[in-house]
């Protein structure tokens, strides 16, 4: 019988004030009992609205009816037969406006906590089952993908899945992209995404990493070393400045500067890692996306006394998930909304503080949202040791640059075919952020998946 | 890993090493530079490339002990092996054909010069190049500019080889005795570059500079390199690491390095 509760099973959570000070994971994870009771809340409609909220389609009813009847293994089983990386999506996915948003129960109450039975799924899988290595015949055919990041990672996998043989390229020393070196540990520990990567390794893709796709060897040289396809599945790396004065001072960081530096490098447990961030007291990160609030809650569990979001548009406009805006204020972030730098002080070219104005909002722009307008003499200053830029980044432009052929938009995203993410040159396909823009983790591994099938078809096509 | 096939210190604190690092070694060009970490748990540390060989799979880097990354680093032998090599990184220097170019090298900036000036003379360019040091064993890779220079001159600070004095009072004696510059190339301490191009400005000499500010990844995704050129923004990884020397803000460049300085003496002095 249906659970009517109308709110989630509450997931343990680590106090504000202890995490705020470590990096251990926020959310520790339903237990069995916890994932029964709060599958027994799926209703298991007909229509299942949910699924065409997924960006990969995950039969969302059908795996969480078999942790309802404690049928772990197969819910995992049917889980991922959508999806390649539930332990991660069941992390950091937006489901508030997919899956979770369409959910009937979310007309009165709260909706079923999806993401979290998705992570439980995923969870309790790996804890209670040795890797397996799968048999696949290989088919005899090389494709190349550039990137390990979600959407090269999913595409190879399903490439391998399929017998072909994948070789995976990497630019920094550790595969994963942003799960590795942007999204902070007390959200996605690194462990779960070496365990993942691990997991596309043993479907016999080759992972080579230190080796910059554009610089270190083109995709021109990759088709004419006999890969029938490429994947580019490069990300979007090039972080964004204000372009206002003081930017340059010492104590200003890009948010991928700051996030690389603790993630990717580990400057948190200096000097036993021998990579350096100093965060000082007082931090400002000027941005209001998810790689903003990871850039505070970061700044904060380094040590900062106070750590501001500074945001030129009101709380609703916030394009970070609600969750992390929740978890960064329970931590004692402080949220300075309807602000706008202009200008970044200093001293002796460190910085002293950010000059910002006062905002209103006025009619909808062309993103849709309310354009922030500035006060006229509104200005004040915030004092400060450090600014973290977060509003966004573009695709790196090392590709278009060294692949002739390539068509990109003015903004630097790779301009692809819709249906078959093929991009203006034969054999090249693209997907995730490098196409899109900044996004999410799971489109990105939509995108990667529609890829890999699309290849197989051309394949397909060529030989018959 | 990346295995060293040879290694030979070039004085007290500058090394070279040959590594065995085939996707750079066949894509290398001159103004290029590689990053690399020592181990499993190092820093990434850009370092200039100074030879390299795509037949053999080798690439020649040639560094200065200056913290706790390069003297581990420093302390590896032929057979030993480093963590991550990864390149090559950065703009490939313009190198157009002249009638005459002078390079002017620095202490180890001597190394990143090199690759330069040897194409520059395989293209045809009479080439002179100022070498200095504080002393003379500072003073790097004269065996190797000797055959592709028309003119070697060598400055010591202390006067203990070549003439006493810097590499500016040599290109102003030369520029006062009636030489004419097409191009300077000048790679070395940021302090030297400066005042090379104080010189080389009010002469109207194009001169080209490399810079080599604090990295993490070098390739575009973190901006810790930016520098100001003409004013404007750019990453040295990206964009450089070669600029034109008139467009550079040297103080602002000068204030980035000192940026992890307590950081960087706290970590030599604990000796881990």
């Amino acid at each position: 019988m249906a659970n009517m509760s109308q709110q989630k099973v509450a997931i343990p959570e680590q106090a504000p004030e202890v995490r705020n000070k470590n990096f251990e994971e926020v959310a520790q994870g339903y237990t069995a009992d916890m994932a029964r009771e709060e599958a027994a809340r799926c209703l298991g409609c007909k229509a299942s609205p949910c699924i065409a909220g997924c960006p990969v389609n995950v039969p969302i009813p059908e795996f969480i009816k078999e942790i309802a009847a404690g049928n772990f293994d197969e819910a995992y089983r049917i889980l991922t037969s959508e999806n390649r990386l539930p332990a991660i999506c069941g992390r950091v996915c937006p489901q508030e406006t997919q899956c979770e948003e369409l959910c009937l129960r979310g007309k009165k109450g709260e909706p079923v906590a999806i993401g979290r039975l998705e992570r439980f799924a995923a969870d309790e899988w790996m804890r209670a089952h040795e890797p397996v290595v799968p048999e696949i015949p290989k088919n005899g055919t090389k494709m190349a993908v550039v990137g390990s990041g979600p959407a090269g990672i999913t595409c190879a996998g399903e490439l391998a899945q399929l017998g072909y043989s994948v070789t995976l390229f990497e630019a920094l020393h550790a595969p994963g992209g942003v799960l590795m070196y942007g999204i902070p540990e007390f959200r996605l520990p690194k462990s779960i995404v070496r365990r993942e990567i691990d997991s596309i390794r043993r479907l016999g893709v080759e992972i080579i990493c230190n080796v910059i796709v554009g610089r270190s060897i083109t995709i021109d040289e990759l088709l004419a070393e006999g890969y029938a396809g490429v994947f580019v599945g490069s990300g979007a790396g090039l972080p964004s400045f204000l372009n206002i004065e003081g930017e340059n001072l010492n104590g200003v960081y890009s948010a991928n500067e700051f996030l690389t530096r603790s993630n990717l490098m580990r400057a948190y447990e200096f000097p036993k890692s021998p990579t350096p961030l100093r965060v000082g007291k007082r931090v400002a990160v000027v941005g209001g996306g998810n790689v903003a609030m990871d850039a505070a809650r970061t700044a904060k569990r380094l040590g900062a006394a106070e750590v501001y979001i500074v945001y030129r548009r009101s709380e609703t406009e916030l394009p970070a998930r609600a969750e992390e805006v929740h978890h960064a204020k329970e931590e004692g972030i402080i949220f300075k909304l309807l602000n706008n730098p202009v200008a970044i002080h200093g001293e002796s070219g460190w910085v002293t503080d950010m000059e910002c104005m006062e905002m209103t909002l006025g009619e909808p722009d062309a993103s849709g949202r309310r354009r922030p307008i500035t006060k006229a003499g509104s200005n004040f200053t915030i004092p400060l040791d450090t600014v973290v830029i977060a509003i966004g980044q573009s695709p790196n432009p090392l590709i278009r640059q060294t692949t002739p052929g390539l068509a990109v938009e003015s903004w630097g995203g790779i301009i692809v075919n819709e249906e078959t993410l093929e991009t203006s040159k034969k054999g090249v396909y693209a997907g995730g952020d490098a196409v899109t823009g900044a996004a999410t983790v799971i489109l990105a591994m939509g995108a990667g998946k529609k890829a890999a099938r699309a290849l197989h078809t051309a394949r397909f096509a060529k030989q018959t | 890993m990346y295995k060293i096939i040879a290694k030979r210190p070039l004085n007290s604190s500058v090394v070279e090493m040959v590594i065995e690092a085939p996707y750079t070694a066949r894509k290398c060009a001159p103004g290029q530079f590689i990053i690399l970490r020592v181990n499993e748990s190092g820093e990434r540390i850009p370092l200039t490339i100074a030879e390299y060989d795509a037949a053999a799979g080798t690439v020649s880097i040639i560094f200065q002990v200056v913290g706790y990354s390069t003297r581990l680093l420093a302390e590896l032998e032929a057979g030993d092996a480093v963590a991550d090599f990864v390149g090559p990184l950065g703009q490939a220097a313009h190198l157009e054909k002249k009638a005459r170019i002078l390079g002017i090298g620095g202490g180890v900036g001597a190394a990143p010069l090199y690759p330069q000036i040897r194409a520059l003379f395989e293209m045809g360019v009479q080439t002179d190049v100022i070498l200095g040091g504080r002393m003379k064993e500072l003073v790097i890779l004269e065996d190797k500019f000797r055959p592709i220079t028309e003119n070697l001159y060598i400055m010591t600070d202390d006067g203990s080889y070549g003439e006493k004095g810097v590499v500016t009072d040599k290109f102003k004696s030369l520029a006062a005795g009636g030489v004419h510059y097409d191009e300077v190339i000048a790679i070395g301490p940021l302090i030297m570059m400066k005042f090379v191009v104080l010189c080389t400005r009010e002469l109207n000499i194009p001169t080209m500079v490399s810079l080599n500010p604090i990295m993490v990844d070098g390739t575009g995704m973190c901006g810790c390199c930016r520098v100001s050129i003409f004013g404007k923004t750019k990453f040295a990884c990206v964009d450089g690491p070669d600029f034109d020397g008139f467009g550079v803000d040297f103080d602002e460049l000068m204030r980035r390095q000192t940026m992890y300085k307590e950081e960087e003496q706290h970590i030599c002095k604990i000796g881990l």
